[in-house]
């Protein structure tokens, strides 16, 4: 006998419903009904009368079977970034977002008893206004990808003239770009590439392949291979130029260093928000997604408030939702429904717990220890690191003699993860999760290499 | 069952303040290890303790329902309890890896993805599955990819339009509107099913997909759902099945076996994942087997998978499909794993561990990617939990005591309901009174009112979704609090709530003058 049932001798059904066999009698006889399957409106033609095969499982089983399945993954360090950092959860960013008037709460259709969530997600705008000097942040993106490709799309809306070229980088992640070109494909938007020059942007190829079509110029900060780019006033001055939008990737913790976005002159901000508040969850992600007051109406995505109560009160309330689906359909500024509010939240606790101090100190690790780690690998025999001589951020792309993938899986083999970006070149990420495995990949490279 | 909330109202002190009202400090950037044209000048942020911050969010929880808080009757939105050992799971630092993990590296997690499916297949009637949609208005823009790729590749360029009945959900309408398709509406019939007059009249050479809910949003069965698709699919077009509403049929009716071509699966609500206020939530995509070339990529499959073993269970499936026949008992899942490796396994299901080795693959003609990732992992890892705790029975008892609860629950209230039989979900109409205004009072009543003014079919709509967690001590509490309301006097709504940590706020000035950060603040 399993912990299913309630009552010995009951049959196995959802765990999760209150009833008892009498009370469902009753709940039936009120509604007129001999059976729950007299309910079910379904024609005989289409109705389903087979198994799934799956088995029920007590609870204890359950987790026994996750965690065994779980348990086959491999226990490896992971200098994996490339977009996806893992920076260390504080312990009360899981206690307090776990807390069940957040966890078990939904869209804040009625703010009167919502007024806690509401705030946070105001706190969590706020904090992103902070650190970009934009003005208006929105709480509802997927990730990183989604959040460039709805960049796109509000380019098209803002324009004061037809555009139908975005324009990135020759070498943003693959998987960005591919979510971006099917956000473009609606529009009917073009996903170009300009050139970069040892991983920033090749300022004369952008102005080449800059013209008055391009809606858009998207540029990375730090960029896909570490390096932190120097030339954002300039390639926002070219974006300006021919009347493009200037969208920035980055993230919170970037943000806290590095330029501000507002002073080079950007329009839109993307990125990966999760890097504070969410782990590295296979790629769970929160899209942070910042823009310029003139935009707020094309926004996508929910918006919170602040607002007066009947006493006068400031309270927070969703807001400006003509924009949305639920109210404007097929002429809303995107499909974006409810989706990673908790996400925000996790991140709001984050930063709020770090503060500036640490959220900077934070920031300066990611460069140092990227720096100090890279000096290290320089001096194995067979390796150079950095390849590109930048200030990086978190990463590096390191160039070996052997060939990248048998160095990758020698290095998986001795319990280190890194990608294999090239040929002959693998990336490191570290970060302050990982800072203290250093010495170990320092000495399993030095094997492997 | 009044729910109690920190009555700031009454008590000026009790009043939480911004994190930036108790205090903000700039620090510089003067000291950093980067030259100054690379960084900014200094940062302003709150500065607090965490003792502070433990405060600060535990009293801000305080002021917000959730499930567990009281009944949260929300339409469509499927609010039902969330098992507290999925929150374990996701929670598993075994769980947590980076993304670009090689695969050999990341088995446990495969497992989990493939497994998981494998279930929905089933529960879908679906010949394959992606998981990768991060929400499901996500797996709404990728079906609409996968049905326009699907149309594309057979040449039928043609196709322009996507048909969403007037009961849909707003997202259909915005998805295939993000996908460049034109969307034509249709007027529900006087019952409140779809017209299939008005369909046929509206398909053509310029349809691509019909976008259909069923149950609707009224929680009616569409049950003309095979001439529904009969007239959809000689027309040429694809039929997509909106997965919203799912938690009404879990093993009473497959959308493969009505025809639907497509579908999404809202994990969140279906399969019992938190909603966190609002995401995150996972929005898989199910497909039929002449569409699952066109999945996002990647996907996870089996790795060395005799050729034999793969097409025996493809075309079975395939063939279950085809004739809409369902077996009278499927195979289980332990059961078809194992034929294809039967000697190399060797471990029991309850701990998992099989030698079964999983990969990432690209389908062939792939739309690409409506996610950077893997979509939202660990919302997938509690819906497998859930799934894998239920089973067959549980699943079909979930959505039994669903559809009585709501039955129950309409039976009940004092305000008309239009329409019927209906499922998991009804929409009563306030009639002369103001919907919005009877959501309000409800919230004096400590419970939390059912969405409003939609589906607008229905004047003054409230739109009510008990779910099967509810018990009948607390759905009688509920009709209590309908009942209430409707015997009030207009004033009495029109000033509520009076009892709740905020009064009625004046929406419309806030959106007047938006407010959206504390630098807007006085």
């Amino acid at each position: 006998m399993t912990d299913h049932s309630r009552a010995a001798g009951e049959s196995r059904g959802t765990p999760y419903a209150p009833h008892t066999p009498e009370t469902t009698a009753a709940m039936l006889s009120a509604v007129g009904a001999d059976s729950e399957d007299d309910l079910f409106d379904i024609p005989e033609p289409v109705a389903f009368d087979g198994e799934f095969g799956i088995e029920a499982r007590s609870e204890r089983a359950t987790r026994r079977h996750v965690e065994g399945l779980l348990g086959r993954n491999d226990d490896l360090t992971e200098f994996l970034g490339r977009g996806h950092y893992d920076h260390y959860v504080p312990a009360v960013v899981d206690d307090l977002a776990s807390r069940s008037e957040f966890l078990t709460s939904y869209t804040q259709y009625q703010p009167e008893v919502a007024q806690g969530f509401l705030q946070a997600l105001f706190e969590y705008q706020s904090m992103l206004v902070e650190l970009t000097g934009l003005d208006v942040a929105n709480c509802s993106m997927y990730d990183a990808a989604t959040a460039l490709g709805e960049a796109a799309t509000l380019s098209q809306r803002v324009r004061s003239v037809s555009g139908d070229r975005v324009l990135v980088p020759d070498a943003l992640r693959e998987g960005k770009r591919a979510v971006l070109e099917n956000y473009a494909d609606g529009p009917g938007v073009a996903v170009e590439t300009y050139p970069t020059d040892d991983a920033n942007a090749d300022l004369d190829g952008l102005e080449a392949a800059l013209d008055d079509d391009v809606a858009m110029v998207y540029a990375e900060n730090p960029t896909v291979r570490g390096t932190i780019e120097e030339n954002l006033g300039e390639i926002g001055d070219l974006a300006d130029d021919h009347d493009a939008l200037f969208c920035l990737g980055t993230d919170p913790v970037a943000l806290a260093l590095l330029s501000e976005p507002a002073s080079v002159g950007a329009d839109v901000v993307v990125g990966e928000a999760g890097t504070l508040g969410v782990p590295a969850a296979y790629g769970t992600g929160h899209g942070l997604f910042v823009t310029r007051e003139d935009y707020l109406r094309q926004v996508p995505g929910r918006l919170v408030g602040a607002a007066e109560d009947e006493s006068g009160r400031r309270t927070y309330t969703l807001t400006l939702q003509t924009r949305e689906q639920h109210i404007r359909r097929e002429r809303a500024t995107s499909n974006i429904c409810t989706n990673q509010a908790w996400l925000a939240l996790r991140t709001a606790i984050h930063a709020a717990w770090l503060g500036p101090d640490g959220l900077l100190d934070l920031a300066e690790s990611c460069v140092t220890e990227a720096r100090d780690l890279a000096e290290r690998l320089d001096v194995v025999e067979g390796v150079r690191a950095p390849v590109h001589d930048r200030h990086h951020f978190r990463e590096f792309v390191a160039r070996t003699d052997r060939p990248a993938e048998a160095v990758r899986a020698d290095l998986a083999e001795a319990g280190y993860a890194v990608h294999a970006v090239g040929e002959h070149e693998i990336q490191v990420c570290v970060t302050e999760t990982t800072a203290d495995d250093a010495d170990g990949l320092v000495a399993a490279v030095e094997e492997v290499a | 069952m009044h729910y109690d909330q920190a009555r700031w109202t009454e008590d000026e002190d009790r009043y939480e303040p911004l994190l930036s009202e108790k205090d903000a400090t700039a620090v510089s950037t003067d000291d950093s290890p980067l030259p100054d044209d690379l960084t900014r000048d200094s940062l302003e942020l709150p500065a607090l303790s965490e003792p502070e911050l433990a405060r600060h969010y535990t009293r801000l929880s305080q002021a917000n329902y959730g499930v567990d808080s009281g009944p949260f009757p929300l339409g469509s939105c499927t609010m039902k309890y969330n098992p507290k050992f999925t929150e374990a799971l996701a929670g598993d630092a075994r769980a947590a890896l980076h993304p670009d993990r090689p695969e050999e590296t990341a088995q446990g997690t495969l497992a989990v993805m493939h497994r998981l499916q494998d279930c929905l297949g089933r529960i879908g009637g679906m010949d394959a599955v992606s998981l990768q949609p991060p929400a499901g208005a996500a797996g709404e823009f990728a079906g609409i990819l996968v049905a326009k790729a699907y149309h594309e590749e057979n040449s039928d360029d043609e196709r322009s339009e996507v048909i969403v009945p007037d009961s849909a959900h707003g997202t259909n309408f915005a998805s295939a509107a993000m996908a460049g398709y034109d969307v034509v509406e249709l007027a529900s019939d006087d019952d409140g099913r779809l017209d299939l007059a008005a369909l046929e009249a509206a398909v053509g050479d310029e349809t691509a997909a019909l976008m259909l809910t069923n149950p609707n949003t009224l929680g009616l069965f569409e049950r003309d759902i095979e001439a529904i698709a009969d007239v959809v699919h000689d027309a040429g077009g694809l039929l997509y099945y909106d997965g919203a509403n799912l938690n009404a049929l879990l093993g009473r009716a497959r959308p493969g076996d009505m025809g639907f071509d497509i579908m999404h699966f809202n994990l969140h609500k279906t399969f019992a994942t938190p909603h966190g206020g609002g995401g995150p939530g996972a929005g898989p995509i199910g497909v039929t087997e002449e569409l699952a070339e066109f999945l996002p990529r990647p996907q996870v499959r089996e790795a060395e998978r005799s050729e034999a073993s793969d097409g025996a269970s493809g075309s079975e499936r395939s063939e279950r499909h085809a004739s809409h026949e369902t077996p009278t008992a499927g195979r289980s899942l332990e059961e078809s794993e194992r034929e294809p490796s039967e000697a190399r396994r060797h471990a029991s299901r309850e701990d998992g561990d099989s030698s079964e080795e999983y990969e990432l693959f690209e389908p062939e003609h792939s739309i690409g990617k409506v996610h950077g990732f893997q979509g939202n992992w660990q919302v997938l890892l509690r819906a497998y939990g859930y799934i894998a705790r239920l089973g067959d029975e549980g699943l079909r008892d979930a959505s039994a005591k669903a559809v009585l609860n709501a039955n129950y629950l309409a039976e009940q209230v004092d305000f008309e309901v239009p329409f019927g039989p209906f499922h998991h979900e009804f929409v009563a109409s306030a009639g002369d009174r103001d919907a919005a205004d009877v959501a309000k009072r409800m919230l004096d009543y400590g419970v939390h009112p059912p969405t409003t003014k939609w589906p607008e079919i229905v004047p003054e709509a409230l739109m009510t979704e008990p779910t099967e967690a509810e018990s009948k001590r607390t759905l009688d509490q509920l009709a209590d609090a309908f009942d209430a309301v409707a015997a009030e006097d207009d004033e009495t709504l029109a000033t509520a709530p009076q009892s709740t940590a905020a009064r009625r706020i004046d929406q419309v000035a806030a959106a007047r003058e938006p407010r959206l950060s504390w630098r807007s603040l006085d």
